[in-house]
């Protein structure tokens, strides 16, 4: 059944996200042949409006006030109830971001929609849209149909591929306007924890350490390695219960689920609990003195040795692989 | 101060799962307080111990969830609400429990509403900020750090990382991100004076809804288990020469690099 989707892109730093890429990739699968139409929300986003169009979106609404200069649930509602009020969508889709989580609830219980979040995939099937998503962190996946009104999800970073980039794809751009007032949450203030690195749960590579690590300063060779492959630094919860790094760099059952290209663990015994958290990573390599490690069952890859002797030897042929590339 | 949590009774995080029917199997399994939701209950209790008042624990599910309202009770809240929908429902989804859970708050004048960010079962997040806004409260989401003035609230939300200290009124709705606080164990008077602690037990008919009121809008056609991950490689020889033939698999074999 073709319909229309709107596709809700994220912008940060003054560019759009790759799951907003991602998003109107799923946006034009649950569109089945309809318009995917982007929705762009802030104080300044226009000029981004072409790029969605490259990737796929057929055009672009915006929103634009001062007052959504930064995310808030009163003002982004708003402004997205706006677009919903004048498009009438069939579907929406959203990244399953810090962003997607906080705001597609209160617009679902606004809708009185279902919501299916954290979709790793989607397909028509036996005339329905098929949502696929990991329950209990990963250990499972369950498949999910909405049975009710709208259509709306919540695309999890990295694993929908986005469209082909074409730049000679055009679309119409057109602004809504939306009264944006009386916001009840006021930020006072942003203080940038991750701005050291590549956004864990985007980054195609991670680099996490565990109590093996033994220290603060344990994470330096894995914060080297991880930024010449331009990746994120984890953390098993042994670091993180051992305050070795900060709460936000877990990785499992608590805390992030995540599903890079690359997954090297260092000094990592492999509690089911990490695992849980990483396991569908694409490849896993796992460093770990102890050969009964639990982590090498899963492991592509495995180096039984010292994590303080072999991540710098890694790094460096690392480094030799990108110069000769 | 009125503050109720919002709690879900889920599989301990240590068990493997395995699937019999189409369906999680449940035999023999260890259920827990969901962790997030333990972090809301302690923070539940510290701000009732700082500004006064009093903690309603409220869970919706079956009446196996009393024995973690019990917990709760047992770490010190003050009152449990059981919200027991097995003869009633089927299937349900966040729509759902969201739209249960407001029916019951909608008229007790709630202060604060705790939450955890997400259950580690199902993974959705939606019902706090479902519940927030149809109540039409305000609510914050992952938080780690909540202060208290009157009817003012300072708030700390992680943001992939990121902290923004956000300014905000009562009555709100938070969910509790890792870090907000270390949660208590019951203490042993704890759990003796929870067997005398009110645990009431509702359903839908208490709450005059009935089960096309709650109805879900969405539906599972089929649980499976991952592809079980096959150990790989284990390397072997020099250091120096495992970490070489390491970087070319990961560049030529795995193409990741």
């Amino acid at each position: 059944m073709a319909r229309k989707v709107l596709v809700l892109g994220e912008v940060r730093d003054g560019s759009l996200r790759n799951v907003s890429f991602e998003a109107v990739a799923a946006g034009k699968t649950a569109s089945e042949g309809g318009e995917v139409v982007g929705v762009l929300i802030g104080d300044s986003v226009s000029a981004l409006a072409n790029e969605m169009i490259h990737y796929g979106a057929d055009r672009v609404v915006t929103v634009e006030d001062e007052k959504l200069k930064q995310y808030t649930p009163d003002g982004f509602s708003q402004a997205l109830m706006a677009v919903i009020d004048s498009e009438s969508p069939e579907g929406l889709i959203f990244g399953h971001t810090a962003l997607g989580k906080d705001l597609a609830p209160k617009i679902a219980a606004k809708l009185e929609s279902g919501l299916i979040s954290d979709v790793t995939s989607l397909e028509e099937a036996g005339g329905n849209l098929v949502f696929t998503r990991p329950i209990y962190s990963g250990k499972a996946f369950e498949k999910k149909i909405v049975t009710d009104g709208l259509l709306f999800a919540t695309i999890r970073p990295n694993n929908i591929a986005p469209l082909e980039k074409d730049e000679s794809r055009s679309g119409d751009i057109a602004s809504v306007a939306a009264e944006i007032k009386d916001l009840r949450t006021i930020i006072k203030e942003v203080v940038r924890k991750a701005s050291e690195g590549v956004d864990l749960s985007e980054a195609k590579v991670i680099i996490a350490g565990g109590r093996g690590v033994k220290s603060e300063e344990g994470f330096e060779p894995l914060k080297e390695l991880a930024s010449v492959l331009n990746g994120a630094v984890g953390a098993s919860r042994g670091a993180c219960d051992a305050d070795y790094c900060d709460y936000s760099l877990q990785i499992g059952q608590t805390g992030k689920v995540v599903t890079p290209d690359l997954y090297i663990a260092c000094g990592i015994s492999g509690a089911i609990q990490h695992l849980a958290g990483m396991s569908n990573s694409k490849v896993i390599v796992a460093i770990n003195k102890d050969p009964e490690a639990n982590i090498f069952k899963v492991a592509d890859y495995g180096i039984v040795g010292d994590l303080f002797e072999v991540v710098p030897l890694l790094t460096e042929e690392f480094k030799k692989l990108k110069v000769n590339a | 101060m009125n503050i109720y949590v919002l709690m879900k009774r889920t599989f301990d995080t240590e068990e493997k799962i395995t699937i019999s029917g189409g369906k999680i199997n449940e035999d023999g399994a260890e259920f827990i307080i969901n962790p997030y939701d333990e972090y809301a209950i302690e923070e539940a209790i510290q701000v009732r111990d700082a500004n006064g008042g009093e903690v309603t624990v409220v869970s919706v599910g079956t009446e196996e969830a009393e024995k973690q309202l019990r917990t709760a009770l047992a770490m010190g809240a003050d009152k449990a609400v059981l919200i027991n929908t097995e003869d009633d429902l089927e299937g349900g989804d966040q729509y759902t429990t969201a739209k249960i859970i407001s029916e019951y708050l909608k008229d007790k004048d709630a202060d604060l509403i705790i939450a955890g960010n997400v259950a580690i079962d199902g993974g959705s997040g939606q019902v706090g900020p479902r519940v927030a806004e149809i109540l039409g409260i305000s609510y914050v989401t992952t938080i780690t750090k909540l202060d208290i003035n009157g009817s003012s609230a300072t708030v700390v939300r992680d943001v992939e990382g990121d902290s923004e200290v956000i300014e905000t009124s009562l009555p709100l709705l938070v969910t509790a991100q890792q870090g907000l606080n270390e949660p208590r164990y019951p203490s042993l008077p704890g759990i003796m004076k929870a067997k005398k602690k009110p645990l009431d037990e509702l359903e839908l008919d208490d709450l005059d809804l009935d089960e096309d009121d709650v109805e879900a809008k969405t539906k599972t056609i089929e649980i499976y288990l991952p592809p079980k991950k096959e150990a790989g490689k284990v390397l072997e020889g020099e250091l120096e020469d495992q970490v070489k033939e390491l970087v070319k698999l990961l560049h030529t074999e795995a193409k990741v690099v």
